[in-house]
């Protein structure tokens, strides 16, 4: 028995790996510790908070979408309910003078996104595939219009609002400002990363992988889908519930808009922009779209236009996202043949480039003449000015569009010739792709 | 009572069958391409706001033509040059595609037409009331709405059951992969059934938009609901997609006109409900659910009949 359990179990992980492996997270703490020395200003202490919390949220999301394979599009039910509890919690503690500080006000979010998981998540998952991503939009819908129905506890379109700083205080911290908000979120999402991390390394996590991959034969090995579906579901709700309940003690507040589909869309973009193949790829993904929303609204006034392109481009052209481009790289990295890529790269970022411009011109000149035709036709977009009326702006966007375009595509193609060839001897090197 | 049960189901038949008319596309593209088109109440949306424009230059008349047409053609263009690129990657990245899709024609609808309801009117020739019952006018437009859903309907019947094309739809209803071994060119029945597809949702929204209102959330408001009664007749059957928009037709004009609430029915019995923090739920009108009824439905369907109602596929 011992001998096919020996053949069976990978071996020990060497101690250089252990070590890599544990300075890995060494080094994200640390890094997380000297982030507000770097940079001090409140409003990048907001971002790191947002994007904490958006990190969370996506990891919890890709347990569904990435791990188990369940595309959903009500993952924001989760979330807002987490915040709207927590909101509550707070003011309930606060009233009654409970022994409870800030910092465990999450768990109380997060038990009630596990709650609610566990009660509607039976339903949801019962089905899988197409059938379960209408569901969740289905329950989704049920719970947030509910919530403009029942406005005691979610406080109409108004929300509820409730003040952190009024609870019990451990080592003299209020949770006033924004630099003891960002360590909180900071060591919440510390957590719920590992937690997360561990999750996947766990019989279940690879049971999960299984039933995305496989449900039938995981039927025949003797578990059943449902069942594993459904635990994912609430490990991924309880997360989900951290989430909010941590968005809802940055901004003291929770509304409806917590719960909408809106909200449920923005996760569904940062993970899938990051890449659901990956551990890593929803947190790269939840740091690109805080950065990318919070960036491009100051650009341009049609900034979700540019959001919702983006994500097409993603979908259609790089369907593993922004770790999976890279991740597919590594192999050539490794061979030494990486170098061969650059020159067709470089030569295919030109026109494509020039496409792109010519696109956001031709954009930026239809809003000017949509949006408000009566103003100066002097148009600033992305930090630069350019006139909407002259014909010469006209004709350059056509011809950076169109032809961009057409070289754009033959310079791909010697892309995928180049590729084709790297990886050839990337392969007789033995490197699996 | 009578009175208020006979209009109620005019306009719940008249609901249902707008929503059969996108329900229908959306189902067939589903049974052939094994994609939820999620962009297919954006269409319905096009298509009124298209009709709306073209309308506005040509009339109506020429509108209620082009404006599917128009449609349609972008449909069989988004399905020859973006979906079929994707279907390499699989189901979820196809139904992501037409879910950035949606976002994406909202957002460009938007910076066309803005965000306020555009003033989408009834055709003039239309624009009286059509009979009297109890007092109540019933308007022309809504009798012509529902006869052209009934006159599409009876055309999508007689194309699927008498027409080589409709044999052709049908085996791909059940067997995809077989009619593509016959040597059908399976392409160009994809692009055709999503090019029709989307035109039906065009044409349901250029009728639809001057009775209802025509606006950049209404593809947002009626794509969930779209989305129930694909799932509760069973994905990939189309009588069930018929049952299921009549129904949820139905249900809603019905709920929509009821002011019953539990305090209303209870009240007497017990009246300190009123002031705990159940008050909400004791003092909701069914009126006030009626948005949430096709979701109710969704969740009791699923917990009795998971299939849908005359479902039988599984995926």
């Amino acid at each position: 028995m011992s001998e096919i359990a020996s053949h069976v179990a990978p071996p020990l992980p060497a101690a250089a790996d252990k070590f890599k492996f544990y300075g890995l997270w060494a080094g994200a703490a640390a890094a997380l510790l000297l982030l507000p020395q770097i940079f001090t200003s409140g409003g990048s202490l907001t971002t790191f908070s947002l994007i904490g919390i958006s990190i969370i949220f996506s990891l919890s999301y890709n347990i569904l979408l990435g791990q188990t394979g369940m595309l959903s599009f009500g993952h924001a039910v989760y979330y807002g309910l987490g915040g709207f509890l927590a909101i509550h919690a707070i003011n309930i503690i606060t009233a009654n003078k409970l022994p409870i500080p800030l910092p465990l006000v999450p768990l109380i979010g997060g038990l009630t996104g596990l709650f609610f998981a566990a009660l509607l998540g039976w339903v949801s998952t019962k089905r899988s595939g197409t059938a379960f991503a209408m569901i969740s939009l289905g329950v989704a819908e049920l719970i947030a219009s509910s919530a403009l129905i029942l406005r005691t506890f979610f406080g109409g379109e108004a929300g509820i609002s409730a003040n952190r700083t009024k609870l019990l205080r451990l080592f003299g911290w209020s949770f006033g400002p924004q630099i003891q908000i960002y360590y909180l979120v900071a060591a919440w999402t510390l957590i719920a990363v590992i937690a997360m991390y561990a999750l996947t390394r766990t019989p279940l996590g690879r049971m999960c992988n299984a039933v995305r991959d496989n449900p039938e034969r995981v039927q025949f090995v003797g578990y059943n889908p449902h069942t594993v579906r459904y635990l994912a579901f609430c490990f991924s709700g309880f997360f989900a519930g951290i989430a909010g309940a941590l968005a809802a003690i940055n901004f003291e507040i929770a509304n409806s808009a917590y719960l909408g589909a809106v909200q449920s869309g923005t996760v569904l973009f940062a993970t899938y922009i990051g890449g659901v193949g990956f551990f890593i790829g929803p947190i790269v993904g939840a740091i690109f779209v805080t950065f990318l929303s919070l960036g491009l609204s100051d650009l341009t006034p049609v900034w979700q236009l540019y959001f919702g392109l983006i994500f097409i481009a993603v979908v259609v052209f790089a369907p593993g996202g922004i770790t999976g481009l890279l991740m597919m790289h590594r192999p050539l990295l490794k061979a030494g043949t990486l170098t061969q890529m650059l020159p067709s790269y470089l030569m295919a970022l030109v026109p494509t480039l020039a496409m792109i411009v010519g696109l956001i011109l031709s954009i930026e000149t239809i809003v000017h003449y949509t949006v408000n035709p009566g103003d100066d036709s002097h148009i600033k977009a992305f930090g630069v000015s350019f006139d909407a009326a002259s014909p010469t702006i006209w004709a350059m966007a056509a011809i950076l569009l169109i032809g961009g375009f057409g070289v754009a595509r033959k310079t791909w193609t010697w892309v995928g010739h180049a590729w084709d060839g790297a990886t050839s001897v990337a392969r007789e090197k033995g490197i699996a792709a | 009572m009578l009175e208020l049960i006979v209009i109620s189901t005019l306009n719940g038949i008249l609901f249902g069958m707008l929503l059969f008319l996108m329900a229908s596309g959306l189902t067939v593209i589903f049974s052939m391409l094994g994609v939820l088109n999620f962009a297919h109440a954006s269409f319905y949306m096009l298509g009124a706001f298209f009709g709306f424009q073209i309308s506005r230059w040509l009339g109506f008349w020429p509108a209620l033509v082009i404006a599917p047409l128009l449609a349609g053609a972008i449909g069989a263009g988004v399905e020859r040059f973006g979906l079929r690129r994707v279907h390499k990657n699989g189901h979820v990245a196809e139904l992501l595609f037409t879910f950035g899709l949606a976002f994406v024609i909202e957002e460009v609808v938007q910076i066309i037409w803005g965000k306020s309801p555009v003033d989408f009117r009834v055709p003039p020739l239309l624009d009286f009331p059509a009979f009297t019952i109890f007092s109540t006018n019933y308007p022309a437009y809504k009798m012509f709405m529902l006869l052209v859903s009934i006159v599409i309907f009876a055309g999508l019947l007689i194309v699927l059951k008498k027409t080589r094309i409709g044999l052709i739809v049908q085996a791909a209803l059940t067997h995809p992969h077989m009619v593509g071994h016959l040597g059908h060119n399976v392409g160009r029945i994809f692009m055709l059934v999503f090019g029709v597809g989307t035109a039906l949702a065009a044409v349901a929204g250029v009728i639809a938009g001057p009775a209802l209102v025509t606006q950049s959330n209404m593809a947002g408001l009626l794509g969930p609901i779209l989305f129930v009664v694909v799932v509760v007749g069973g994905l990939g059957s189309l009588p069930g997609a018929f049952v299921a928009s009549l129904l949820i037709g139905l249900v809603q004009t019905f709920a929509v006109s009821m002011n019953g609430s539990l305090a209303g029915a209870f009240g007497p019995l017990s009246p300190d409900y009123a002031s705990t923090w159940l008050s909400d739920i004791w003092g909701v009108t069914i009126a006030q659910i009626a948005p949430i009824m096709p979701y109710l439905l969704l969740v009791l369907i699923l917990i009795f009949r998971p299939m849908g109602l005359l479902g039988t596929r599984d995926t």
